[in-house]
């Protein structure tokens, strides 16, 4: 197990340089710089500016001096937030888009398996077309609508809950439903073909004859064979949330680290973009490395390699 | 060829959207920029169908022009894609060898980005606006159709009848195009039904966020960002695009299954 983690993550390195690299270079082909403002700085201030964040340097040159800094462990100064580090403003942010996604996951998959099941288990049933429907619906409709329409209905109308910031249990509801809603309907679907399957698998009919209860084979027989492709799909849909959040995170103005990218990018605050899409990227790695390990440790005929 | 009413019913609602856009100045009641200053903000009318928005500008009206917008960036970067991934993928997999091998990776590399991160960054730069969205929108999903194409055309190469064709002294290009593109055209129209939305989708986030298209055009996504400002007391500003937006991508998602249920050979059939 140690040592597949030990692989993953060497694996995981040259992903992470390449997707520094291009992200490097596609920020810096384009015409236009970070000091470049409505209003006109002397060329004296422009050069020492420019001088003090080797922006004056050829670009290979600001590429090896970046990565010399990134493999140090420094993600270098914010140009817009002076005075702020970009590690710094990442330790703030990260850890609210971090809960945030948390709470999006527990939406998804408290929804999405017990409705695919239920929608399995009551086949052709005006249940299992109403969850059908709704998990269509769900995928179809774009979270910034999703977040919109409620922020709607549920603050400005009924004023149930808070319609922006980050400050609680409540504040957390409506953005991690939005979030949620559209991978649960994909995970509802998806329970409900493979529930399907192994409903009608000869061990399921076996322990039917054999006079156990409905409920036990519900949840020792069929609910644990049906998890491998959900646990499968959790690696692309964490990242879909991970970079998803940052929508929501406007909606609901949530000091998260999406909203700092957004930024980041209209202002070409170069250090904090590369910053930011790199704690995505290893994100994205470390949630393939686990979803892995759970399919492993799940499903005995899997070796880790 | 059965198609289940739901498909149906989609694609005529598809038909009857990208009939108004294409005839926009003909279907639409006002122009898109046509103020009626006495009536800013009004709420659904007979006179407006959809309301005014803030600048007294019928909202029926501005929506018909952003279908055009919108359906038009949702196809279009599929087509392109499409394109692109299936010459990539078709000559990586013939080819194949260290050739295919290093395409390959060309493939992984740019899977490993994180998607909307790099649209947004790519709109942005290229200077927001119509072929911002475009370019960044291609450039992320030719990958996906290369990766299929190549699977697919790894499969067909070993079959008899290409085989037999190559034995005949087919050249490489007839091969592909008269003997294997055939056989993978059924699975691209799923694909362009299933990719479509997800551009549609891709491009109204980012111009709900205002990093996508930007004034004088306008879509579905932008329209809806104006009308999240003033969400609390002018909802039908963001209600109509929002809803546009959700019908057009639960349309092409049940085309999609349509499709792919009559179309592909190897597609389970839904198991109802």
């Amino acid at each position: 197990m140690l040592r597949f983690v030990f692989r993953r993550i060497l694996l995981g390195i040259p992903v992470l340089v390449t997707v520094a690299t291009l992200t490097f270079f596609i920020m810096h082909v384009v015409p236009g710089g970070p000091f470049d403002t409505e209003k006109i700085l002397p060329p004296e201030i422009i050069a020492n500016i420019e001088a003090k964040y080797h922006l004056d340097k050829p670009l290979p040159m600001q590429y090896l001096l970046y990565m010399k800094q990134l493999l140090q462990g420094d993600l270098g100064p914010s140009y817009k937030y002076l005075g702020r580090g970009v590690s710094d403003i990442i330790c703030d942010t990260f850890p609210v888009s971090f809960v945030l996604g948390l709470c999006a996951v527990l939406v998804v998959l408290g929804l999405g398996i017990p409705a695919g099941v239920i929608s399995a288990y009551w086949k052709n049933s005006l249940l299992d077309r109403s969850v059908l429907l709704l998990a269509a619906m769900g995928i179809s409709v774009p979270s910034f609508v999703l977040g919109a329409i409620s922020v709607w209905i549920f603050s400005h109308q009924w004023h149930l809950l808070p319609p922006a910031l980050w400050e609680g249990f409540r504040h957390m509801i409506l953005p991690a439903f939005a979030l949620g809603a559209g991978y649960a309907g994909y995970v509802a679907r998806l329970t409900r073909t493979t529930v399907l399957d192994v409903l009608a698998t000869d061990y399921v009919r076996t322990a039917r004859a054999k006079g156990l209860t409905e409920p036990v084979i519900l949840f020792k027989h069929v609910l644990k064979n049906s998890m491998y492709p959900i646990v499968s799909v959790m690696g692309p849909l964490t990242a879909g949330l991970v970079t998803g959040s940052f929508v929501i995170e406007y909606i609901f103005s949530i000091p998260g680290m999406g909203r700092f990218f957004i930024t980041a990018v209209t202002n070409r605050d170069y250090p904090l973009i590369m910053g930011v899409t790199l704690v995505y990227a290893v994100l994205i790695v470390i949630a393939n490395t686990v979803v892995d390990m759970v399919y492993g440790w799940l499903d005995p005929r899997v070796t880790l390699k | 060829m059965k198609f289940s009413l739901a498909s149906k019913l989609s694609a005529g609602f598809l038909l009857i959207v990208s009939g108004v856009a294409v005839f926009a100045p003909w279907v639409a009641p006002y122009s898109y920029e046509t103020q009626d200053t006495l009536r800013t903000l009004a709420s659904p009318s007979l006179e407006h169908w959809m309301g005014t928005d803030r600048l007294g500008r019928d909202l029926l009206s501005r929506m018909i022009y952003g279908a055009r917008v919108s359906l038009f960036i949702g196809v279009f970067t599929t087509l392109f894609a499409l394109l692109i991934g299936t010459v990539y993928g078709a000559i990586s997999a013939y080819v194949g060898g260290r050739t295919d091998n290093l395409m390959m990776r060309a493939v992984d590399v740019v899977f490993a980005l994180p998607d909307l991160l790099m649209i947004i960054l790519i709109t942005v730069l290229m200077g927001r606006g119509l072929m911002g969205v475009f370019i960044a929108l291609t450039l992320v999903s030719w990958v996906t159709v290369a990766r299929l194409v190549r699977g697919e055309v790894l499969r067909i190469k070993e079959f008899p009848y290409v085989q037999a064709a190559h034995a005949l002294g087919a050249s490489p290009t007839r091969i592909l195009l008269r003997e294997i593109f055939p056989n993978i055209l059924s699975i691209l129209v799923v694909t362009l039904s299933f990719r479509v939305p997800v551009a549609i989708l891709a491009e109204s986030t980012l111009s709900f966020i205002g990093l996508g298209i930007s004034p004088p055009f306008s879509s579905w996504g932008s329209l809806a960002n104006d009308g999240w400002t003033a969400i609390k007391f002018y909802p039908h500003l963001i209600l109509f695009p929002s809803l546009a937006i959700f019908l057009t991508i639960l349309s092409f998602n049940f085309l999609g299954d349509g499709l792919r249920e009559t179309l592909d050979p190897r597609a389970s059939k839904s198991p109802t």
